[in-house]
């Protein structure tokens, strides 16, 4: 059966749009969320968690932000997913991490708890 | 204003949402089912939740005069259980004649295994044999990306899917262009702290478009926003989109959808 597919518009910016109103509007939110990052990172170096495969996927997806190049949200989430192709053999827990950990560093994407330290953490289940 | 909440487990929340959702112009709430926090330990646990979502919620919701819609299925959390899932399979046939049913869903995939691929194809397959709507979610974080392309693979193989009949929910920046240009809708999560934030979701309304799109709150148990969507109605007027903008994808939108199940209909 052939799939049915309907056209689709490209978005576009609304017609009043104000580039100034934009940034005085969301520049202060996303300052304070800049600086939740940088603080997070600072946190997790005096915990000693700084090389928990998620911070060290922070720190690299962050290079992204000043690279000068467009859809950053996009790449960011495309750095932090599974490359992986094919479905997992069994489930490994119900929560996912946020970051993708290779299977050659520790026990593949999902294990549902994360080695940190010598500490068992154990993830809460996402819905 | 008006808008459709399209995706809201209002089993999960107080009879003040459903206060704070029509005083804010909500029009009707569509409810999937979905994973409970726990794992039920038998069929017989999701009979009594097919009829609260069929009976008593509808009822509940009818006091604050919002129309409630559903959807059934096994959530793929619970879908490692293959003996548990042909068993919740065999009895959603008898319910998909209430009234208020509009489809199959949530189904999709969690954590992106082959029985959770297996649970998934044969709801897909209930679904076109019962000639339903089909609403898909998908995994969560890392195993999103992944996750959706396998659902994408599995539903366009299936001969009698119709990619205009299906939404697939949740998607983000990596994966909204890849639902849309294969056909499909694609909803929108607002969540406080992961799926979208409303500056996040006109982002994405603005660079990939609005056909074929809905936003939803998926509120639920967790960390979640009932009002989500008229919330993200005032970032899209903030940034200077229209009133007819915003009534197109918060209303007209998912009207356009679910109006192909004949039993959604809304009051005048």
């Amino acid at each position: 059966m052939p799939k049915t597919r309907s056209p689709r518009s490209p978005g576009q910016l609304p017609a009043n749009a104000s580039p100034r109103g934009l940034v005085d509007h969301g520049f202060v939110p996303v300052r304070a969320k800049l600086i939740e990052v940088a603080a997070f990172l600072d946190r997790v170096e005096r915990y000693g968690a700084a090389d928990d495969f998620r911070c060290t996927a922070l720190r690299q997806a962050a290079k992204l932000l000043v690279d000068g190049q467009p859809e950053r949200a996009r790449r960011i989430l495309e750095q932090l997913s599974d490359p992986t192709t094919k479905p997992d053999a069994v489930s490994t827990g119900k929560a996912a991490l946020g970051a993708w950990q290779p299977p050659a560093t520790g026990g593949g994407k999902g294990t549902g708890k994360v080695n940190v330290k010598g500490k068992m953490k154990v993830a809460a289940a996402h819905r | 204003m008006r808008y459709i909440e399209p995706h809201g487990h209002m089993v999960s929340r107080t009879t003040d949402d459903y206060q704070a959702m029509v005083t804010a112009g909500c029009q009707a709430v569509c409810e999937p089912a979905f994973w409970a926090g726990y794992d039920r330990s038998s069929v017989d646990g999701f009979r009594d939740y097919f009829r609260q979502l069929t009976e008593y919620e509808p009822a509940r919701a009818a006091k604050f005069l919002l129309p409630h819609f559903s959807w059934l299925c096994i959530n793929p959390k619970e879908s490692e259980d293959l003996a548990l899932a042909a068993d919740v399979l065999a009895m959603i046939p008898e319910f998909l004649a209430k009234p208020n049913v509009l489809g199959i869903g949530e189904i999709g995939l969690n954590r992106n295994t082959r029985n959770e691929l297996k649970v998934l194809e044969q709801h897909v397959d209930l679904a076109v044999k019962h000639d339903q709507l089909i609403l898909v979610h998908t995994p969560h974080l890392e195993d999103k990306l992944k996750g959706t392309r396998l659902i994408v693979d599995l539903l366009l193989s299936h001969q009698g899917v119709k990619p205009g009949r299906v939404i697939i929910d949740h998607v983000e920046e990596h994966t909204v262009r890849y639902v849309l240009d294969r056909g499909f809708w694609a909803g929108i999560t607002l969540y406080p702290d992961s799926k979208s934030s409303p500056p996040r979701a006109v982002d994405m309304l603005e660079t990939a478009g609005h056909d074929r799109i809905w936003l939803n709150s998926a509120c639920d148990w967790g960390v979640s926003d009932p009002l989500a969507v008229p919330k993200t109605a005032f970032e899209m007027r903030r940034r200077g989109h229209t009133a007819e903008f915003v009534d197109e994808v918060l209303y007209q939108n998912p009207v356009r959808f679910l109006s192909q199940c004949p039993k959604f209909r809304l009051g005048a």
